[in-house]
């Protein structure tokens, strides 16, 4: 502590090193350990076509999860996607039945992830109310909307080109959907870990009033955020109502908690201010491992949801545990 | 037993095995700083030991310690002559040993006496609590204490010296022997102070041993009986405070002499900056007329309460105000919001550092370029090298102290956090700077760099306001003073008139 000219080192830790000890490895080991585990469980777990029909387990959810994981990094949080993904298949659904082609379905879902997420926004950032209150009200409202249109009826009759959003393939086993979930993520990378409005995203997170303090536009970035939201459920809405060909309004009932699981597996925190992109990626793959290993396996969907959850619980457990039990 | 060289014996007579509660020999390491290294510290029935030191010398540390909220590394905790580990904030409780903090955790939802007694309320029927018995004994604590409160009160219908007065109470509800003060007075004002010292005695005359952290000379000189002074987590002095002056003492505590005049400057008072007319708010402050030019330093003095930093935080563009304009060289802006301010060159160092200054869990680097975003990146894509750029130049003008650029701010000491604060306007080239309360809870090392740099500032052509309610500050820094009181200007005082009383007579309407 010298009085002295010094200089003061960038950091102490390299980022390698910090990465290297950092929730992502830890997250990436246990995905490595359930693809490890999931090969000596079931012989058909090794092939190409098998693995390729696995990543439709999670690609549109992941879709959301990165909005997602910039929205819950900002301190806030959208319930409603699951509900969005409904009323965006049921207005493509509408559209369908009066010969509108895809490429205006594809105008038709994003627009209508837009103006869900608009609305969603403005009620957060305008008026102040929490947005955890606002997207419990706008879930069952927008999935309201696609009950009192459709009743227990269902939308079909989607054009041929439209199905290739949810089963084409691009090359080989690659599908359509995992390109655009790659490119996705890699957007979403760069948006939230090397440009401005990621940094002000971090910031916001971690204390709202010193960023406001800052002279960063906190309102604005998390309207902007909502929007995104609403725009990913836009997207994977087009991509599910491609893939199943039909549109009812129990569409991804539920989905709301996975991507949010997705995104707290991710290493993101529930209370904001941390998390990555890599995280989620690596989430995404873990859920989507496990949910078809135990596909394979003849495991019923009941008991899958009982494993995931034990895995969130688990995984965000284990360095709590290891700490503890090396304090001893 | 004493281990150092330099002591002289506490006062009265009193010697170490008469002591409540004292360190042996502390030592306590955090990763990569060893924060204590065997130091000592005797506290006494009866008596007022003051702990000195800069920001960063391991004053909050050794509180810690003895409220045991962090286990020392080495040596030992000695109550009544006995060695006791503190393990828990509790067991720290159970042998007596209570603490007022400089920003005790009290709730706004709950009462004046839910909050005095939370923990450890009277029990009625069933174990639960005895709401009627909490607001009696409430009432008497805060009678003892001359505080005249209604314990029924929501703690956020309180003015924050009640608050204080609150946390106050709420130290003593435990039965206590040992009373800690971590810079009690910094959010007090006078007449606040001096029923605080009366307290001081109160307690002592009840026999408490009481540890006053300060940075204040002029109340360690008038309450204390003992001192201790820690330099960079080391032990340097102790004795009884009337062994030593005021000189010797700012020696021990920096480890050189520092001359607590103020920088001689020339102002070289240029063009008008900014210039506010007619400006008011409905509740805070109205009727604000005043012009700021280049390379001044104008003073905003007043009591606490009187609308000052209300006012700046609206100029700022926090709150908006109901009426009146401003003008940046000439011309009339519309600031909606901080960041607008920010775009038009004024930028404000706010008083509450923790949350609203600096944001505590990013890194040195990250909290310097928050607001200059745009000037280290490329059509918004960051480029971390001139981020780094700009952090280290900045934070190196302002002479900051940090293990590297990485760190979290909420690791620095006041000292430093402040200078970040600081680095972080800087680096956005402002016309406009203001600065509120801008070496509260700073050491006295870090105290003359902000006044330095602040002259420097205003040297270069930075307009400067300073809102401060130091007196010597107020005078020994600013080229005019504004004095408010009860949101109004009362007086614009210059020259001849900067003296004490004016302030004074001004300032309480007098």
């Amino acid at each position: 502590m010298s009085t002295t000219d010094r200089l003061i080192p960038d950091r102490l830790r390299s980022p390698m090193e910090q990465r290297l000890k950092s929730w992502e490895t830890l997250l990436l080991l246990v995905a490595i350990g359930i693809f490890v585990a999931n090969s000596f469980a079931s012989p058909y777990f090794l092939n190409a076509w098998n693995l390729s029909d696995a990543t439709f387990n999670f690609t549109e959810k992941a879709m959301i999860a990165f909005a997602m994981a910039l929205l819950i990094i900002s301190g806030e949080i959208d319930l409603s996607v699951a509900s969005i993904i409904a009323l965006a298949s049921t207005a493509m659904g509408a559209a369908v039945q009066i010969g509108v082609g895809t490429p205006g379905l594809v105008l038709i879902g994003l627009s209508v992830g837009l103006l869900c997420g608009a609305f969603n926004g403005v009620l957060v950032t305008r008026m102040g109310l929490p947005s955890i209150v606002v997207t419990i009200g706008t879930m069952s409202l927008f999935r309201g909307i696609s009950y009192i249109v459709l009743g227990d009826q269902a939308f079909r009759g989607y054009p041929e080109s439209f199905s290739w959003f949810g089963q084409g393939y691009v090359w080989w086993v690659i599908s359509f959907e995992f390109v655009l979930f790659a490119i996705i993520a890699v957007i979403y990378g760069v948006l939230l870990h090397k440009t401005n409005f990621g940094r002000s995203v971090y910031a916001i997170g971690n204390n709202a009033t010193g960023a406001m303090f800052s002279g960063i536009r906190v309102q604005r970035v998390k309207f902007i955020l909502f929007l995104l939201t609403g725009l990913m459920s836009g997207v994977a809405a087009i991509c599910l109502t491609a893939r199943l060909g039909s549109t009812r309004p129990s569409i991804a009932t539920g989905w709301e908690l996975e991507v949010v699981t997705m995104v707290v597996l991710g290493g993101v925190s529930i209370l904001g201010g941390s998390g990555t992109i890599v995280g989620v990626v690596i989430a995404a793959f873990v859920m989507g491992l496990v949910t078809f290993g135990l596909g394979l396996l003849n495991v019923p969907g009941i008991v899958m949801s009982i494993v995931i959850g034990a895995l969130l619980i688990g995984v965000i457990a284990l360095p709590r545990l290891w700490s503890m039990w090396r304090a001893r | 037993m004493l281990q150092h060289t330099d002591t002289a014996l506490p006062s009265q007579g009193m010697t170490l095995d008469q002591a409540v509660l004292a360190l042996h020999g502390i030592t306590k390491t955090f990763p990569g700083v060893k924060a204590l290294s065997e130091v000592s510290l005797s506290l006494y029935p009866g008596q007022v030991t003051a702990l000195i030191g800069e920001n960063g010398a391991g004053k909050s540390t050794v509180v810690k310690i003895l409220t045991g909220i962090y286990q020392p590394n080495g040596g030992d905790i000695l109550v009544d002559g006995h060695p006791t580990p503190f393990p828990t904030p509790q067991a720290a409780a159970d042998n007596g040993v209570t603490a007022i903090h400089q920003e005790t955790v009290l709730f706004d939802e709950l009462s004046v006496g839910e909050n005095i007694f939370l923990g450890h309320a009277p029990r009625g029927a069933f174990g639960l609590i005895d709401r009627k018995k909490t607001t009696q004994m409430a009432r008497t604590l805060l009678d003892s204490i001359g505080a005249n409160l209604d314990p029924d009160l929501k703690l956020k219908d309180l003015g924050i010296a009640n608050k204080h007065l609150v946390a106050i109470a709420r130290a003593l509800s435990i039965e206590a022997r040992v009373v800690i003060m971590d810079e009690p007075t910094a959010a007090l004002s006078h007449k606040e102070i001096e029923e605080l010292y009366e307290l001081v005695e109160s307690l002592k005359a009840q026999g408490k041993a009481i540890l006053f952290i300060s940075h204040k000379f002029d109340e360690i000189f008038r309450i204390a009986d003992n001192f201790t002074v820690f330099r960079d987590g080391q032990l340097i002095g102790d004795g009884a405070i009337s062994d030593v002056t005021e000189a010797e003492l700012v020696k021990m505590m920096v480890g050189r002499d520092v001359s607590q005049i103020f920088p001689k400057r020339t102002p070289n008072v240029g063009a008008p900056v900014l210039s506010v007319s007619g400006y008011a708010h409905p509740t805070e402050f109205e009727d604000i007329n005043f012009t700021l030019r280049k390379g001044e330093i104008l003073g905003f003095y007043g009591l606490v309460g009187a609308g000052r930093s209300e006012f700046m935080q609206s100029l700022f563009g926090i709150t908006r105000p109901s009426a009146g304009s401003v003008e940046i060289d000439g011309t009339a802006v519309d600031i909606k919001s901080p960041a607008d301010a920010v775009d038009n060159g004024i930028v404000y160092v706010p008083e509450d550092r923790g949350k609203q200054g600096a944001i505590l869990d990013l890194p040195i680097f990250q909290n310097v370029t928050l607001p200059s975003l745009g000037r280290i990146s490329n059509k918004g894509f960051l480029k971390l090298a001139e981020e780094f750029k700009l952090a280290r130049e900045y934070t190196e003008r302002l002479d900051l102290r940090a293990a590297s650029l990485d760190t979290h701010v909420g690791n620095l000491s006041g000292g430093n956090q402040q200078k970040v604060v600081i680095a972080k306007w800087l680096a956005t080239q402002p016309k406009v700077i203001i600065l509120d309360e801008p070496t509260k809870g700073v050491d006295i090392g870090s105290k003359a760099a902000v006044h330095e740099f602040m002259a420097e500032l205003a040297a270069q052509g930075l307009a400067v306001i300073m809102v401060s309610s130091e007196i010597p500050e107020v005078l020994g820094m600013s080229d005019r003073v504004i004095v408010m009181r009860e949101g109004r200007i009362v007086a614009e005082l210059a020259d001849a008139d900067l003296q004490p009383e004016t302030l004074v007579r001004h300032a309480a309407g007098i």
